[in-house]
Formats: C-alpha cells, structure tokens, sequence
C-alpha cells in the first residue's frame, strides 16, 4: 500500500515548477495573459523540450509513455503557475492517437507530436454543450463538415482530433484543407479557444475511437481536476501571503480573525482534496472500472473548489483583488475554464450518480 | 502509487484471520462469561499475539511491536470483521497511557498501565470547567497539599463516563500565584470516594453522554501526580505517539455517507425514489466529492506515516473535515425526511460516525453532528490552529494578550 508520490514524480514536479519559475515568472505570465498572439510558440517549444509534448505518447513513438498521474502532475504544476499554452488539448490528443490510432496514424503523428514539432488539440463540443461522445452530431464519410466549439488552440493547431456522431473518434489535418477557425472571446487568456469549421474537410477515423473516446474524455476530467487543484493552492498561498504584508489599524490583518477563518476554510477546500485527483489519475491506469467515475467526481469538485476559491482570494486581498493588475484575476479566469471545459460540475456529477446506479 | 497491500501484509492478514479464527468468540465455559471478562480474557491472548497494545512495551502489559501503521490497518480490518474487541476505546487507552509511558514515574505505569491496556480500568478525564472552555489554562478547580494528600475543590464538565470510570486524569491549579500555565499540575483521582458528585448533563438530543463532576474536599495522595507540581499543562500537551488512525475515521465517515444514499433510496419525492430526483442525486454527488476526498487523504497521510515524512498541512485538518462532512450529510437526510423530521430523537441510540437507521437516528445525528463540531476543540478554534500552525498567521490576539 502506498498512496504517495515516487522521488521520479516529485522530481518532474520540480523540474517543470523550475522551468516555469524562470520562463513564466509574474511579467512574462500577465504579458502573455495580454497578449493579441494566442500561443507564444517560444514557451510551449521549451515545455516540449522539457518533455511535456510527449508525455501521453508512448515510448515507442518517441514520447514519456507516462502514466495518467504523472501527466496530472504536471497539469497541477501548470496550473500553479498558470502556464499559458496548448499543453491540455495536445496531451489529450496524443493520448487519442496513442489509445485509437492505426498503426500508420501512429506512426506518422506520434512522433511529431512527441516533440511538439506538430500541434495537436481535441475538436470535442458542439452547440448547446454537447462535450460528451454520446451527444455529438457531427457526422463524418470520408470528410467532414461542421462546427466544433471551444477547441483549444485550434488556430495553430496541425492534427484534430475530432469527436463524431455515434460517439467515434475522427482524425482531420489542417494541411488537408476544409478547415477554417475563428477565435472565441474565451474568458481564460492562458488558453485560447476557438470555433473550427469544416468543409469538406477530409477525416480518418481513428480505428478503436468508440471505446478511447471515453477514456479520453475522462483523462482530461482528472487533467482538468489538477490544473484545479494546482490553481486552487496557489491561491490560498497568494492570499495568506497578502495577510501577512497588508497592514491596517498598525498590523498585518492576517492578525485578524475574520479573515484567518477564511483563509482556514479556503485551505480546507483545497488540500484534502489533492487526494481526489491523485485517485482518479491512478484509477486511470490501475482501476479501469472505477476510472470513469472517480474522473467525474474529482472534476466536479476540484473545479468547483478552485472557483469558489478563486472568489475568497479575491474578497482576501480588497480592492486590489478586483483589479486586472492583480494576479489573482488569472487564476480566476482559469478556474472559469476548469469549470465549463469538459462539461460543468452538475453534469458530471449527474454522470457520476448515473454511473453509480443511483 | 500502489494501493495494494502486497504479499507481506497479506500473508500478516492470514495470520490475524487464523488468531481470529482460533480464538474469536470464545467457546465452552468462557462463552458464558460477562461481556467485559470476555473482552478482557481475548485482549490477553491479542496482545501475546502482538496484535493489540502494540505501543506499549512488554515491561507494563503491552505486546510491544515495531511501529506499522499498514499492519495496525489489517489488524483493524480483520478484528472489525468477525466484531473482536480491539485495545479498549476510551480515553484512558487514548490519552492517559501515552501520557504516563512518557511522562510518568516508574510505579505509576506499573500500576495503571496494564489494567487499562485490557480494559479493566476505565477513566475519565478531568480537563474543561464551566469557565474555561477553548481558554482551558484559566481553569479554576483548586488542589492543595495537605500533609500527605492533595485537597482537590471545584467542578468539571463535559467528562464522559464519570459515572463508570474507576479513576479521573484532571488537571488542577495548585500554583495559584504562578502564571496561567505554569500553575496547573496533572493529578489522578480515585473516582469511588466521597466528595465527588457526577451529575448527568442532559444533551438537546435526550440522552446523557457527559456529566458535570463536583468535587468537595476530594482526596488523592501526594505522589499521584504525573509530572512536576505545576507542570500539568505541559503534560496534557504529551504528543500521542500513535500508529495514527487516519484511515478508521475516512471509514466512518464512508459508512455515514452510505447510510444516507440508502435513505435517499428508501424516501420518495413525487412517487418516486428521491434518489432519482435531479437535485437530491446533485447533492449526494457532490457531498461524495468531499468523502472521497477525506478518505483518500486518509491513504495519504498513512502512507506518509509509513515513510515517515510529514503530511504537512493535512494533518491540522481532519476533525474539522469530516465535522463539516457529518453536517452536510446530517442536513440532506432532514430534507430526504419530510415530515418524519419531526419525531423526537429522544428514543434514538446516540451513534457518532454510524449511519442511523430510522428517523429518529437521524433527527439524533443532525444534532450530534454539531455536538461533534465542538467537542475536543470547536470549529472555530480548529480554525485557528489551521490558520496559526498551518498557514503560519500570527497568534490570536486575545490568547497572546492573556497572562
């Protein structure tokens, strides 16, 4: 029995936490969160040379080949520093090609994606919310057309990863032609969204894509649920830190009661619940039939947790908290996206109740 | 990350089963033995086992075993099961044997020590008064050495089990002219003598689960203090060195939240099993999210006893985690009720961490999940310790003020 993390694990956790210190630090992280340009291609280079493009893309291939936990690790990391990049939709894409591609869709994209030399992203939601594989509509011969909302970094992005009618998974190339993006006015400036029409687009499918599709859906839940949870800590740590140098009345207000319980309670939120997404993660690989719903549980309460939290910091830290030169904003926004990416909480607890045979 | 147990323990879970299986209940003549004789006979053989007193050394009673939560853990499991008794629940095994194998002279283990380990003395525990709550130091009951014997006057409340408790662990001014802390002293007394009154406090819920104890002129020899006069707060402090227990609460808290999914299954809403209803099924899940959470983090926080690393912040959190659990469920089950809330709970059996099983239960529980909240440090102070020790904030202001 061991419910705790490997020095390799704790190693890439720092390894990552260091490279975003130096690249990511506070003026790069709100230039970026400015910025007109939705991907800053310099950041996301070095992040694949540190690996992190191939972590979902097995050894073969060129990639980590890691498991589910490490991949959430590193999203926790990410989410800490408030990464800006495509790391959520690549991974997950190079997860699907990696669980339901042919032999020769493997071969031809897993290694350029292992290395970031090519852009993948997920093309999963459609109108009125559609995120889960059994209510997409688009349907899909041998090209596609239609509308996929919300796909991370689909302006730069080479590969889709398209979700399809009847719950498949199809796979269409940018440099095929028929694919036209526009930019959604996303809330979360750290990942950029976009609209994805297809023309006539050609599509293959991925071959085991019924039975990945799920599964796909559920590692981004538990990725989703760490970038949360690495969020979520991050702001009760700004918000103690502000306790402890804002003065009023001749002290540092951590000195007052009201706002120590609150920040007691907002850590309490978060902490115990770092568990949460570590199980779900391992479940992943090593208690498929748990797997699913332990994704649903800990994406719904890790996204909510780090929302709810989000607003305590800013209620912490004043006035100040309600500025845009204010970090907390960030991470606000990027608890925004945690929540409504992937499904919102009530759907995936309705999911996870379901499942539950209530 | 390997939530196997693993061919060790598994073959350690064999060998307690086998224990369990040979001894657990007992047969022929002992079989009609009261409860506790029972208990106290299986503990002997447990502990000669080396499955129960495994803190404490041999020299006092103990069965004495390297510390291994994950083996405490099966040992749990396995005595649970087949319903063995394990080390005795009180306080007296909880609190006041750690405290005597550390800060206790030599006769006082060898007195106290093994006849609590098996059960066959009870104690109760003499620390809140009637003014001295959260600020427990500004304690008021008096003890003054007489000749040979301490002369202890004033009263204690919310002491469980004073009425059956042989002996009380209570903390006593006997400096009264030195500052608040250093003037308290950690003194043993023999609860079977005149002068101590144990009156039963009755509970919004009915029942009577702590007691105020007077004590008038109450007597206990000079040597039967633990520590030095006027270090009995330091001595009330002794760290519980323990194979801590994180996963037995996460396990409670898992049972709670089972009983109450089976609630929903059972009450209706429009003709229907509430638990088909959108918004009861939103509230289960979402209550789930925070009993998962609580009982993965027990996995943690084992595993972290097992590497001996510290958990860190975690380990300030548990009691107002699975309080604020306990609540949450408590108030789903009033509206799964309707109207069955209505009934008294007086009839109900008190039971903390056990799903109830009627409305009554539950009514009980809704109250007793706040009598928890305060019981062993209210919320709010639970706060504060997670706010000063965790997150390193500065001290109440109050509390660094008093002398």
């Amino acid at each position: 029995m061991d419910f705790g993390l490997s020095d390799e694990q704790q190693l890439l956790q720092a390894s990552v936490a260091q490279f975003l210190a130096k690249e990511n630090d506070a003026t790069r992280l709100r230039a970026r969160f400015d910025a007109e340009e939705a991907l800053d291609a310099g950041l996301w280079r070095g992040m694949a040379e540190l690996g992190l493009a191939g972590l979902a893309v097995p050894e073969a291939h060129g990639g980590a080949g890691v498991e589910l936990l490490d991949a959430a690790l590193v999203a926790e990391t990410l989410g800490r520093a408030a990464a800006p990049g495509p790391f959520l939709g690549h991974t997950l894409a190079g997860l699907a090609l990696a669980l339901a591609g042919s032999p020769e869709q493997q071969r031809t994209w897993l290694p350029r994606l292992a290395t970031g030399d090519a852009l993948g992203t997920i093309a999963f939601a459609e109108e009125g919310g559609a995120w889960q594989p059994e209510e997409w509509r688009l349907t899909a011969g041998r090209t596609i057309g239609g509308t996929k909302l919300h796909v991370p970094n689909g302006a730069a992005a080479d590969l889709f990863v398209v979700g399809l009618a009847g719950g498949g998974l199809g796979l269409a190339l940018r440099a095929a032609g028929g694919v036209a993006t526009e930019p959604f006015p996303g809330v979360d400036r750290t990942r950029r969204l976009d609209a994805v029409r297809f023309e006539g687009a050609p599509c293959e499918a991925l071959p085991g894509g019924a039975a990945a599709a799920g599964r796909v859906r559920d590692a981004g839940l538990v990725l989703l649920a760490a970038d949360a949870f690495g969020g979520a800590s991050r702001l009760v740590e700004m918000s103690v830190e502000y306790a402890k140098t804002r003065e009023q009345f001749g002290v540092t207000i951590g000195h007052f009661q009201a706002l120590k319980h609150q920040l007691a309670n907002m850590a309490l939120e978060v902490e115990p619940a770092r568990a949460l997404h570590w199980y779900a993660a391992h479940a992943f690989d090593h208690a498929p039939d748990d797997a699913p719903r332990a994704a649903a549980l800990a994406k719904a309460h890790l996204t909510e947790r780090f929302l709810q939290v989000a607003r305590d910091a800013v209620e912490a830290h004043g006035g100040i908290g309600y500025t845009w030169e204010c970090d907390v904003q960030i991470w606000f926004k990027r608890a925004l996206f945690d929540r409504a990416f992937l499904g919102s909480p009530a759907a995936h607890r309705e999911r996870a109740a379901a499942l539950a045979g209530w | 990350m390997d939530l196997r147990y693993g061919p060790e323990y598994e073959a350690f879970r064999a060998e307690v089963k086998a224990f369990l299986a040979e001894h657990w209940p007992l047969r022929g003549d002992e079989a009609k033995l009261g409860l506790g004789e029972q208990a106290t006979r299986f503990r002997k053989r447990a502990i000669a086992a080396g499955f129960l007193a495994r803190a404490i050394p041999q020299a006092y009673g103990g069965s004495e075993q390297p510390g291994d939560p994950l083996k405490a853990a099966v040992i749990r499991e396995e005595f649970l099961r087949v319903r063995a008794p394990l080390d005795p629940p009180g306080i007296g095994t909880m609190m006041l044997v750690p405290t005597l194998l550390e800060r206790g002279a030599e006769w006082q283990k060898q007195k106290w020590v093994p006849g609590t380990i098996l059960g066959e003395i009870s104690w109760c525990q003499g620390y809140s008064e009637p003014g001295s709550g959260s600020d427990l130091a500004s304690l008021k009951t008096r003890g003054e050495l007489v000749g040979d014997e301490w002369r202890i006057n004033g009263q204690k409340i919310w002491t469980s089990s004073a009425q059956s408790a042989d002996f009380m662990f209570c903390l006593v001014r006997t400096e009264p002219d030195a500052p608040k802390h250093a003037g308290i002293s950690y003194l043993l007394i023999d609860m079977k003598q005149p002068g101590i009154d144990v009156r039963p406090l009755k509970q919004m819920t009915g029942s009577a689960d702590f007691n105020e104890v007077f004590l008038s002129d109450v007597r206990t020899p000079k040597d039967w203090i633990v520590g030095k006069r006027g270090e009995g707060w330091q001595v009330s402090r002794t760290t519980l060195k323990h194979e801590r227990d994180s996963i037995g609460n996460a396990a409670m808290t898992e049972v709670l939240f089972k009983g109450l999914v089976k609630l929903a299954r059972e009450s209706s809403r429009g003709g229907r099993p509430a638990l088909e209803d959108p918004g009861i099924r939103q509230r289960l899940a979402a209550i789930e999210g925070y009993v998962l959470a609580h009982k993965y983090s027990g996995y943690r926080q084992l595993t972290a006893n097992l590497r001996g690393e510290d958990v860190g912040i975690l380990a300030l959190m548990n009691k107002l985690h699975s309080t604020n659990i306990g609540q949450e469920v408590a108030k789903l089950a009033m509206e799964l009720l309707e109207s069955d809330a209505l009934v008294d709970p007086a009839s109900a059996t008190r039971l903390f961490g056990v799903a109830p099983k009627s409305g009554a239960g539950w009514v009980a529980q809704f109250m007793a999940s706040l009598g928890v909240a305060i019981a062993g440090g209210t919320a709010n102070v639970q706060r504060n310790v997670i706010a000063e020790r965790g997150l390193g904030l500065p001290r109440d202001w109050a509390a660094q003020q008093s002398k």
